[in-house]
């Protein structure tokens, strides 16, 4: 029998851990959702949900995983499956599983651009070409197609999955930690260097037209009026369910290569916190004051004006550094390359609960699996890549990296409390803890964070378009209806917003409709297929007793 | 930046910084031995 894999240190597992939940969206989304959602203010109900939603959903999953590791399960169909005696739960665990393949799908996919833009930055590429113009290019969006086949992205992208299943396939200790134990360092000392020069640009140095200071201030400036508004508290609630990677199965995954009787209450905190400093303290600190010192803040605020930084960091961000001379293929190489130590730590932990899956279930080797799982990257994001402007990379967006978590959170927290039991859940979670739980957190494990989710999983169905809930509820009562936001469950369902629900145009063409539905009906396929492993893998199991 | 600007942003960051700083910092550190189950 080989001997169990496991961490070889605490702080690689707390860097592993916060190397999963820090992503892309530390750096691209946190400062646009709080610049355009009250500021300062957006920071009260964001720490509130931290702490009420987040870090006991953190324990949770932590809890679910150790637990698990027991019993010889690293993924969460057989960690669920010893929650309690319902033979179903292994098939909530299944979200787990559905959940890290969809998301990595496509998010290699944009951890491979940066990679793709490290190289250009250092080429000296954005010297003479405008990345406003090289961006749609490189992804081989033409005007009026709804294909495309870019040798170059998928050359990357093909890259970046290839070191993915490389160091899935040297193991937990000596690929995912000590790939978290170098990358992580790197990435907070990149943030810190880009930091500190943009935050000390001055009007009067080249190309700056506003103090960083004041970009800042459009981050920080608290507009108080911002907590009454629904949206802004629901918004805070899910920036801190994504940027945790809550609901994804890959929390549980690295939990459960944790020691029976080890801590877990510490050393999650520790990671939920780490994730915190990059995201609030760095991540508010880099994009907005550089973007705005050379912009203006009005152009800023109008490209974040969708709660996202994704353009200003890929189209202009790199022309931006062009005004540092000598330092600007440094500065582009640091910048994508945080994004990319950021993406790649993440993309690590989605491999692994698929590895883990087919080496406990399904008895498949280690170098195997990882190779499974790139080449089961590749052939769904693929469809990312060629379908990408028709939509496809949405689909996978929507539905595997936000609604399938939500669900999959909201399913844990009830069966954790109600199923295997708080008091057993409580036992779990303060076992050997290095710190004290406040007690408190029994009766909000109990009732306040599933309440939560419920209200986040209840609003993802039915957000009013624009976030008007106010409005939305008046018209309710006027009898006018329900308006469903494009960006709703039920939105997406019912394609609101789309002039035609036609698959095929006038000239017999197919529509953005029918790439949608598409995608809707593989990524069901693949739910399916995962439920068919697990059903497989039990069979095989009682075959064996 | 504004007074109210500074005051969130200082606040906050002192927050996040403390605990941050206090859990790795508990991690790093030598443990003591225990037995039994945590505080809770």
């Amino acid at each position: 029998m080989t001997t169990p894999e496991r961490w070889t240190s605490r702080l690689g597992l707390v860097l592993a851990m916060a190397g999963n939940a820090v992503g892309l969206g530390n750096f691209l989304r946190f400062p646009a959702q709080a610049a355009q959602n009250g500021g300062g203010a957006f920071l009260i109900p964001y720490l509130i949900s931290f702490v009420l939603m987040g870090i006991p959903l953190m324990w949770v999953e932590w809890a679910i995983g150790r637990h698990g590791g027991r019993f010889g399960h690293h993924s969460a169909p057989g960690m669920f499956d010893r929650l309690g005696r319902g033979r179903g739960l292994k098939y909530v665990g299944v979200f787990g599983l559905f959940t890290s393949l969809g998301v990595a799908a496509y998010y290699c996919y944009i951890e491979s651009w940066t990679l793709a833009y490290v190289w250009h930055s250092l080429a000296g590429t954005f010297r003479e070409t405008d990345p406003g113009a090289f961006y749609p290019r490189y992804l081989g969006q033409t005007a009026d197609s709804m294909f495309a086949l870019p040798g170059e992205a998928l050359f990357f992208f093909v890259v970046t999955l290839v070191l993915n299943a490389y160091i899935l396939s040297r193991g937990v200790a000596r690929g995912i930690e000590l790939a978290a134990k170098i990358l992580m360092p790197m990435l907070i000392l990149f943030a810190v260097v880009l930091g500190i020069r943009g935050l000390s640009l001055e009007v009067g140095d080249p190309g700056v037209v506003q103090s960083p200071l004041v970009g800042l201030n459009f981050v920080w400036e608290p507009q108080l009026s911002g907590l009454w508004d629904p949206s802004t508290w629901l918004r805070a609630a899910g920036q801190v369910f994504f940027t945790l990677s809550l609901g994804m199965g890959t929390i549980h995954c690295y939990a459960s290569y944790v020691r029976e009787s080890e801590d877990i209450a510490l050393s999650s905190s520790a990671a939920g916190w780490t994730n915190e400093f990059v995201e609030v303290v760095l991540g508010g600190a880099i994009l907005i004051p550089i973007a705005t010192a050379y912009l203006g803040l009005e152009q800023v605020q109008s490209a974040t004006a969708g709660g996202s930084g994704f353009s200003l960091a890929f189209l202009t961000l790199p022309t931006l550094f062009n005004n540092w001379g000598w330092f600007a293929p440094l500065a582009g190489a640091m910048w994508f390359g945080l994004l990319f130590f950021a993406g790649i730590t993440s993309s690590l932990a989605m491999g692994q609960p698929i590895l883990a899956f087919l080496a406990d279930e399904l008895g498949i080797r280690r170098e195997r699996g990882a190779a499974i799982f790139g080449a089961a990257v590749f052939g769904l994001g693929f469809l990312c890549v060629w379908l990408y402007p028709g939509g496809a990379f949405d689909e996978f967006d929507f539905w595997t990296g936000t609604f399938s978590l939500v669900v999959f959170a909201l399913a844990e927290a009830v069966i954790f409390a109600f199923v295997f039991g708080i008091d057993r859940g409580w036992e779990e979670i303060t076992r050997g803890a290095d710190l004290e739980v406040p007690r408190l957190f029994r009766f909000v494990l109990k009732w306040v964070t599933p309440a939560f989710l419920v209200v986040v999983f209840a609003s993802s169905l039915v957000k009013p378009a624009a976030g008007a809930w106010r409005e939305a509820l008046a018209g309710l009562a006027a009898g006018r209806g329900w308006p469903f936001a494009p960006d709703s469950v039920v939105g997406k369902i019912l394609h609101s917003g789309e002039a035609s629900t036609a698959w095929w145009d006038a000239d017999g063409l197919p529509t953005r409709i029918l790439v949608q539905d598409a995608t809707r009906a593989l990524l069901l396929l693949v739910f399916a297929g995962f439920a068919a492993l697990v059903w497989l893998a039990w069979r095989r199991r009682g075959r064996q007793k | 930046m504004t007074l109210a600007a500074w005051i969130m942003l200082v606040s906050t960051w002192a927050v996040i910084v403390f605990f941050t700083a206090r859990f790795l910092w508990k991690v790093v550190a030598p443990r003591r031995r225990r037995d039994g189950h945590g505080k809770g």
